[in-house]
């Protein structure tokens, strides 16, 4: 289920706003998630799908993963977003307020009504749920597994310390756990963990350490909320150069165990085996996305031959 | 399509427009643009389009263009109708 589509930065653009809108193609992230949701006021809501529809329409020569955040199902809103924007084709659905495995399970069921409508591939639209309350954090397990379509987890943290009654802090301790918890259950299913948007958009010393922070702890990629920040993530995701040329020195050193017949080696004194070759290829994958060595690393690099 | 009420879509930012329908015995439709030299003519032509497209064939529509390209004009139109054809 898992790819290896690189999602370092997902960019939030408002769906009511032309002159972002048209910028799309020239935005240099990973994935735009145009939004529905929080950027359109209540009266604007059917203005914005329709204008959505149209750019997408008109938007044919697509360079990213396009991503529309819909207002939450059980609002009045939210079917009729589908049903507006999905004939114009996104990559996916951002879904907010994914509390609990049936709500992800509902929308599953909603665009395979579309798709078959379409006459679509089943399960070419993909999810992203995001988890932005405290009932949301605790399912992540179930939410994780409940569709096929979803190639990620998203943790929204300005929702998820309003659902806790608390204030969001500088220094993000508050959210330590609820980070864990989103990235356990995506890493258990096998997905994506996308972390929190960093509201700030003039403090880039802040988005650095926030991403840094995010990065150590397993996340890999992170939502924003001004193409300014795409730079500063990207920087941070990007494997640093010591950090390749090791990884290669690992699967050169694998190969060569294999040759002598053993699974495990000695490189500059540390001991080389099956998890340190899963993280050097892990590595030279990311560097390969990011233009830093020519050949993507096949399978039989990895594990060896059967 | 009849347009039974004064309604408005869109907004005045750069790169927008903003469209006002009324009802009204005959079809009148003005364009003011901040490129209404270059593209005074094209964006006519896209309007009429759309209004024909609808059936729109009676109605006060007005239009305050900010540098809009096609698909925003569609939009927007396509907006405003829905919103003045609503009984």
């Amino acid at each position: 289920m898992s790819d290896y589509k690189l999602r370092r930065s997902l960019l939030y653009v408002p769906g009511n706003m032309p002159s972002m809108l048209q910028n799309i193609p020239i935005f240099n992230c990973d994935s735009v998630i145009i939004d529905l949701e929080d950027a359109v006021p209540l009266s604007e809501k059917d203005a914005a799908r329709h204008l959505v529809k149209r750019f997408l329409m008109n938007y044919t020569d697509r360079n990213k993963e396009l991503l529309v955040r819909i207002n939450p199902l059980d609002s009045r809103w939210g079917y009729e977003d589908l049903k507006v924007v999905l004939p114009a084709m996104p990559d996916g659905i951002r879904l907010p307020k994914a509390d609990t495995p049936e709500i992800v399970e509902r929308l599953d069921t909603l665009l395979t009504e579309f798709e078959e409508e379409l006459e679509v591939e089943i399960g070419r639209f993909r999810v992203l749920p995001s988890l932005e309350s405290a009932l949301g954090v605790i399912n992540a397990v179930g939410i994780a597994n409940s569709s096929q379509r979803i190639f990620a987890l998203a943790f929204g943290a300005e929702d998820y310390t309003a659902s806790m009654e608390i204030e969001r802090t500088r220094g993000g301790e508050e959210l330590f756990n609820a980070r864990m918890r989103v990235l356990w259950a995506a890493k258990a299913a096998g997905i994506q963990a996308v972390d929190t948007i960093f509201a700030d958009v003039s403090d880039m010393e802040g988005l650095r350490a926030e991403t840094e922070h995010a990065k150590r702890l397993g996340y890999t990629g992170k939502c924003l909320v001004n193409p300014r920040q795409i730079e500063v993530v990207h920087e941070v995701f990007a494997p640093k150069q010591h950090e390749v040329d090791y990884a290669l020195q690992v699967i050169e050193a694998i190969q060569r165990a294999r040759q002598l017949g053993t699974g495990v080696i000695a490189l500059g004194g540390k001991m080389v085996d099956a998890p340190v070759v899963k993280r050097a290829a892990r590595v030279l994958r990311t560097a390969y996305a990011h233009g830093m060595v020519d050949t993507l690393i096949d399978e039989e690099a990895i594990h060896g031959a059967q | 399509m009849k347009i039974v009420k004064k309604v408005q879509a869109g907004t005045l930012q750069s790169s927008d427009l903003m469209v006002f329908l009324a009802p009204a015995e005959a079809l009148c439709v003005t364009i003011e643009s901040t490129v209404q030299k270059q593209f005074g003519e094209l964006i006519r032509a896209k309007v009429d389009e759309v209004l024909a497209q609808h059936g729109i064939e009676a109605g006060e529509v007005r239009i305050t263009d900010r540098g809009a390209l096609d698909y925003a004009i569609e939009a927007r139109l396509e907006t405003a109708i829905r919103r003045g054809t609503e009984v």
